[in-house]
């Protein structure tokens, strides 16, 4: 097996300066040739993977409910669908908000989302607490943090009524940082 | 005359690629004579990692990993699929053996000193491996596509957020854009099943190489410490003086050990059977308890219990700081001794850490931080009482999630203390200034509470005594 061996020259074969370069220059084309082509297909794969870094979804109003179905007062889990899901997402192209009608016309809703590391906080209508399932983080009514290791208050998402239908702006997962 | 057909055709094979005799001379490369049962557990390791690789083959003939058929095809695989339970138990408990291995490994060759000159590389090249079977792990439980997968999603995501710049970039690469979707699962299906392999079979050629380059490392003596000078001379001298060729005088004993543990791996698969799936991997169902498994369930403790405050910090620069304290190590104790008895801190450290992960694994099993939204309504016996005050104030301690956080009578949360007894302890004053200005881990009820209810919660409490009155 003979490797190529460009740069000490073999016993019994002299180099010319004129021999030298021509190596040089091969051995610098067969590095860029293969650079190159190395990036041609590089940029696509890279890209193709890193898109969701730039990404932005175009957020959209998500009926979810007509107002009379909400109890002033009350406040309900409230489904709906991701703004524009993959055909094969299933279920979870779903999300969901915590709900409450404050008066006739006024609504907020929460993230279900805890502030510490994204677990789905649960409401506790009699105790008019928000508690969270994984690491104990428990916020008063108004999302504000009662307890455990939240950092902020919970995420607060768009809501409007139009046309007598409760109305959810679809949101990213908040994220914390 | 069939020994002789084989023998001729062993030789033109072995002519024709030349690698017959070398692979042969490297299996019988010589290793120090004792050099025992503390050396199998690399074996082990990369013996569980090629149970996962075929395993996790098999797996991928009916995997789908779409969000919304991945849950379907582990159901078919778990219910319907012949060997389809036995195999995703194979894969999970094969998954928790290379883990368990990797880290026997390492606080073996961290005990022996063998990460010492001229080992450098071995010891960083193992602890990307480590990394690597992390990764793994993480991503896997990620596949399994049930609703603690969504949530280890967005756990991870929000990990990912508190690097400081770049964070919601990271958590949107993560969740496969704004939220947990369609994109999500085929990724992490691309990096568990391609990207990570591809990674750990490359550096598991390397490690290896590293090894065969520097030959396995003679068990340590008390007094006598590496020095770089004149260590690769002794280590030559004593190899060809009392060296024993690794296949078999070796070997035997890392396939033996790589038996017991895959007749383990089988039988817990077999008998105690793969992790449930749990609900559809719907983000909507606010009904959930999301726990990582065994493995990472010493991390899901050390999230709960940071100081308050301080996980914006440590979220990020913790691991990264253990990452780079384990790749430095042998950089920056690379000679000296390299027996355990003449190195009392680095025994402490294991100890400690196993120690440590030990009690938060403990702690994580049992999650006392998580408030119970299981807990039972309080029964007449415990209350005490039929009507009046006490029977308002125990109505009272259940509706206002009381009972979800503090223990009375056995039942309950264990995020508070236990007011089984609390009257012992405090005055109807000191109670009514806890409940009505909580604390760092309690609401503050002041607002919440009407003074009728307050005056019942304190007239139940205080017949929380720990002998009857």
């Amino acid at each position: 097996m003979k490797e190529p061996n460009p740069e000490p020259a073999a016993p019994g074969c002299p180099v010319t300066p004129a021999e030298l370069s021509r190596r040089q220059f091969l051995a610098r084309l067969s590095l860029a040739a293969g650079g190159t082509g190395a990036l041609i297909v590089a940029v696509p794969v890279a890209g193709f993977i890193l898109a969701p870094f730039f990404e932005r979804t175009k957020e959209v109003w998500r009926s979810v409910g007509k107002v009379e179905n909400f109890k002033i007062g009350d406040t309900t889990a409230v489904q709906y669908e991701d703004a524009s899901p993959l055909p094969w997402a299933g279920v979870t192209a779903r999300s969901a908000a915590w709900l409450r009608r404050v008066n006739a016309d006024t609504f907020i809703a929460f993230s279900i989302n805890c502030t510490h590391l994204g677990c789905p906080v649960r409401w506790l209508a009699d105790a008019s607490l928000f508690m969270c399932p994984c690491h104990g983080g428990v916020y008063y009514a108004d999302g504000t943090v009662a307890a455990g290791p939240p950092p902020l208050p919970l995420p607060r998402y768009p809501v409007r009524v139009k046309d007598g239908q409760v109305q959810i702006q679809t949101s990213p997962v908040p994220i914390t940082s | 005359m069939v020994k002789r057909i084989f023998n001729q055709v062993w030789n033109w094979v072995d002519d024709r690629t030349g690698l017959l005799k070398m692979l042969g001379e490297t299996a019988r490369h010589l290793v120090p004579p004792d050099a025992k049962w503390w050396y199998v557990f690399g074996t082990a390791t990369l013996c569980a990692f090629m149970m996962q690789v075929l395993t996790g083959i098999a797996l991928a003939f009916a995997y789908i990993p779409s969000a919304s058929e991945a849950w379907s095809t582990l159901r078919f695989i778990n219910d319907t699929a012949p060997f389809g339970h036995f195999l995703r138990g194979l894969h999970y408990y094969g998954a928790s053996a290379m883990i368990l291995m990797v880290g026997v490994h390492m606080a073996q060759v961290f005990l022996a000193g063998a990460y010492k000159f001229p080992r450098e590389l071995n010891w960083a090249t193992g602890v990307l491996l480590l990394g690597f079977t992390l990764v793994m792990g993480f991503t896997g439980q990620l596949l399994r596509a049930d609703q603690n997968a969504v949530w280890t999603v967005v756990v991870a995501a929000e990990q990912a957020g508190r690097v400081p710049f770049l964070g919601s970039w990271l958590a949107h690469f993560i969740l496969g854009g704004n939220t947990v979707g369609g994109a999500t699962f085929t990724r992490f299906f691309a990096i568990h099943v391609f990207v990570m392999p591809g990674f750990i079979f490359a550096f598991v050629g390397l490690h290896l190489w590293l090894v065969l380059r520097h030959g396995v490392s003679e068990p340590p003596q008390p007094g006598k410490p590496v020095n770089p000078a004149t260590y690769r001379q002794e280590y030559q001298e004593m190899l060809h003086k009392t060296g024993r060729p690794f296949w078999p005088d070796a070997a035997w004993r890392d396939l033996v050990f790589c038996l017991a543990m895959i007749v383990v791996i089988a039988l817990l698969a077999g008998l105690a059977g793969p992790p449930e799936l749990g609900k559809l991997p719907d983000p909507s169902i606010v009904e959930a308890s999301p726990r990582p498994d065994w493995y990472f369930m010493w991390y899901f403790a050390v999230l709960a219990l940071l100081p308050h405050g301080t996980e914006q910090y440590l979220l990020v620069y913790g691991p990264l700081f253990v990452g780079l304290v384990l790749i430095a190590l042998p950089f920056l104790f690379n000679r000296g001794e390299r027996s355990p008895r003449r190195r009392p801190w680095a025994v402490a450290t294991v100890f400690i850490v196993v120690v440590a992960i030990a009690t938060l694994w403990r702690a994580g099993v049992k999650s006392p931080w998580s408030p119970n939204f299981a807990a039972q309504p309080l029964s007449a016996a415990i209350v005490g009482a039929t009507n009046g005050p006490v029977l308002v104030g125990a109505q009272v301690f259940q509706t206002k999630g009381c009972l979800n956080c503090h223990q009375v009578g056995g039942d309950g949360g264990q995020r508070g203390p236990d007011l089984t007894a609390v009257a012992d302890r405090l005055t109807p004053n000191l109670m009514i200034l806890r409940i009505a200005n909580g604390g760092v881990n309690m609401p503050a009820y002041a607002a919440n509470l009407t003074p009728a209810q307050m005056d019942a919660l304190i007239a139940f409490l205080q017949t929380r005594k720990s002998s009857p009155p």
